[in-house]
């Protein structure tokens, strides 16, 4: 009889303890910076607003440039894990996206585009992060362009993670080759989905419904 | 199957063989199938039977407790009606009998003040005026003569008389005008009277119609305790229309508490946190639900010390003093609940004009963020809710009370009809399984029909050749 009381008082504090929910979501997005691709950061700034509207209390957010050597944290340019409360969720929500216009207007164009660093960096915090559903989200021609050293010949483990590459534009090289474009899609999708990725190409921007 | 054809070297001649076989074995077979077909068809019509009179015998058992139950909770609404009406006969009497002496004097008042008034205007007749007619004519009659001397005195008492008469008729006069004002004073008085004679008729009258009340409740409470048919009918009959009533308010009740929760639900999110989890559901749902439980439970407990409903017998047998002040505190914390979910909407309405803004501005339209200047009439209004439904609530204790008091009863009646049709439905199991082994031992001679035929008619020629029998031997 004891051990039942026990047991009981026991299963009753474990339904009142508040478990940390883990239908959070995480987000991390890499904005290409590089060459001509600078011009198309208006509507990265769209995307973001779009997904801080559709993110709740405790999801997590960060922004990064993807520049010469993206796998530092100086390149976040603003990380956020929202409150709990409703009413900080909304100021949290504004002072972030008071923060991505000011990137916006001030962000300069990268001579080089590490896309492979910036993802590594996206997989570090998130996996800090532990959220219920992990996403990184790429802003990119997806034409990664190293400098000369960096070595980014590495395996990622991207089990859990959605790896979605958005406003994938076409170069002008890809205009005279298709085959080209396509086998860049081709490579990041292998490269993603061999790591225990998906993988999604999101190029419509007005349908943006089923991103998050 | 090839076995059984192949016992001959013609398979129909097998088949054939077999066929007359089988029926040769039935047919020997035959009353002893028959009696066991029939003893078991009987077997399982009295097992069913005895099921059945097993389930009438609970329905008639459940049928007397639900009586029981019935008149029982008949007496009691009518204990409670009797003695409320009592109650008011006793409050009337109470105030009527506490005013009475003072009814008393204020009647002995004004009916003295009246005889008083009536006795001062008792009218005085005026002098007679004969003698003064004599001293007119003797007068007359000595200025005729030529008589000054007696006419000249005359004259005199003349005028003296008739100034006397002046001031007598003056006299008269007033007295007569005091008497009318008397007179007119005693008009209230008489109103008065009558005034305080029409209430006390209304109160008679009141308390006439009382006691009719208390005469027909008594009847029917008689009726009760006797447990007379027409008395559980009646109360079944009510019992079954407090029950749809009662449900359908509780109903609308639900219908309040929901809004209410969903009031509050949100901003609780703000207070325990808008993720958290406990048991799968949001902790801050359970907290809003939380306190409209406990907001109906003190409502639950107010009317109970009120006396208006009766679900816990301790509290309405607390002495008064307890009981009173168990209604201050009841309603204090009611009050303060009340004021907790009218700032929560207040927050409910901040929170989504805020949310409305941020969205604005994610979505780059600034403009909308512009403030409505008659939002303030929906704040109100929110406000005004949260702070009136839970008072409102509070009122669901009398529906539930009768809901679950008229629940016994309509719980015994379902309980009734199941039973009633579960005893029906054995009886006819019964009978059916008794009808089905007399369709199954005719079933059973339907391949022996060769053999019955050849029977019957052996039977019939032996029994003409018997009847020959009997008429050529007398």
């Amino acid at each position: 009889m004891r051990r039942l009381s026990i047991a009981v008082a026991c299963a009753l504090l474990a339904a009142c303890t508040s478990s940390s929910t883990p239908g959070n979501s995480g987000v991390y997005m890499l904005i290409d910076t590089s060459g001509t691709y600078r011009e198309e950061i208006n509507k990265a700034e769209q995307i973001i607003r779009y997904t801080l509207s559709r993110l709740d209390a405790t999801d997590s957010f960060a922004v990064a440039r993807i520049d010469t050597g993206s796998f530092s944290e100086k390149d976040i340019v603003a990380k956020i894990t929202f409150d709990d409360r409703p009413s900080m969720v909304n100021q949290q929500k504004r002072q972030f996206a008071e923060q991505i216009s000011m990137f916006v207007k001030e962000a300069k164009s990268s001579p080089y585009t590490d896309i492979t660093g910036g993802l590594l960096q996206a997989v570090e915090f998130l996996n800090e992060k532990q959220p219920g559903k992990k996403k990184v989200l790429i802003f990119s021609d997806l034409k990664e362009d190293l400098e000369e050293g960096y070595i980014r010949d590495i395996d990622f483990d991207l089990d859990g993670f959605d790896i979605i590459a958005l406003n994938v534009t076409k170069l002008r090289s890809d205009n005279v080759d298709p085959r080209e474009y396509l086998a860049r899609l081709d490579e990041w999708q292998t490269k993603v989905e061999s790591s225990g990725g998906n993988w999604r190409v999101i190029n419509d921007l007005d349908g943006l419904d089923g991103l998050l | 199957m090839d076995f059984l054809l192949s016992i001959t070297p013609w398979p129909v001649l097998s088949a054939l063989l077999w066929i007359v076989l089988i029926v040769a074995a039935l047919y020997f077979a035959r009353p002893t199938a028959h009696k066991l077909i029939l003893k078991m068809g009987v077997s399982v019509q009295r097992l069913f039977r005895t099921a059945s009179l097993s389930v009438t015998k609970a329905e008639a058992r459940l049928a007397d407790r639900n009586r029981e139950v019935l008149l029982a909770a008949g007496r009691e609404a009518k204990e409670r009606i009797v003695e409320r009406e009592f109650d008011r006969i006793n409050e009337t009497v109470r105030k009527d009998l506490a005013n009475f002496s003072v009814l008393h004097r204020s009647l002995s008042e004004s009916i003295t003040r009246i005889e008083e008034d009536h006795a001062t205007a008792v009218d005085v007749p005026p002098d007679p005026p004969g003698w003064v007619k004599a001293v007119e004519a003797v007068a007359a009659l000595d200025s005729k003569d030529n008589r000054v001397g007696v006419g000249g005195i005359l004259s005199n008492i003349h005028e003296s008389m008739m100034h006397a008469h002046k001031e007598a008729m003056t006299a008269y006069r007033r007295a007569s005008r005091k008497r009318h004002s008397l007179l007119r004073k005693m008009r209230p008085e008489w109103r008065r009277i009558q005034q305080t004679l029409d209430n006390v008729g209304k109160n008679v009258d009141s308390l006439l119609g009382r006691s009719a009340t208390i005469d027909r409740h008594m009847q029917e409470y008689e009726d009760i305790i006797r447990g007379e048919d027409r008395a559980v009918s009646i109360l079944s009959s009510s019992s079954l229309v407090y029950f749809f009533v009662s449900a359908l308010v509780l109903v609308v009740a639900v219908g309040g508490a929901t809004i209410n929760f969903s009031l509050i639900a949100r901003p609780m999110a703000e207070m325990v946190g808008g993720t958290n989890l406990i048991g799968g559901f949001r902790t801050a749902d359970i907290a809003a639900l939380v306190i409209i439980m406990v907001e109906i439970s003190m409502g639950l407990f107010l009317m109970e010390s009120l006396r208006i409903t009766r679900l816990f017998p301790v509290i309405g047998a607390l002495p008064d003093k307890t009981r009173i002040r168990m209604i201050w505190i009841t309603f204090t914390i009611l009050f303060l609940l009340a004021t907790v979910e009218a700032g929560l909407a207040f927050m409910r309405e901040v929170l989504l004009h805020d949310e409305l803004a941020t969205s604005a501005i994610l979505r780059g339209d600034a403009a909308a963020v512009t403030t409505n200047e008659y939002m303030w009439i929906t704040t109100a209004a929110q406000m005004g809710m949260g702070f009136i439904l839970p008072f409102a609530l509070t009122f669901v204790a009398i529906p539930l009370e009768t809901f679950v008091h008229s629940l016994r009863t309509v719980i015994g009646l379902v309980a009734i009809g199941l039973l009633r049709v579960t005893s029906l439905l054995l009886r006819l199991l019964g009978n059916g399984a008794r009808y089905l082994s007399v369709v199954v031992s005719q079933i059973y001679d339907l391949p022996l029909f060769i053999p019955l035929w050849w029977a019957a008619r052996d039977a019939e020629s032996r029994s003409s050749r018997n009847d020959s029998l009997r008429k050529v031997m007398p």
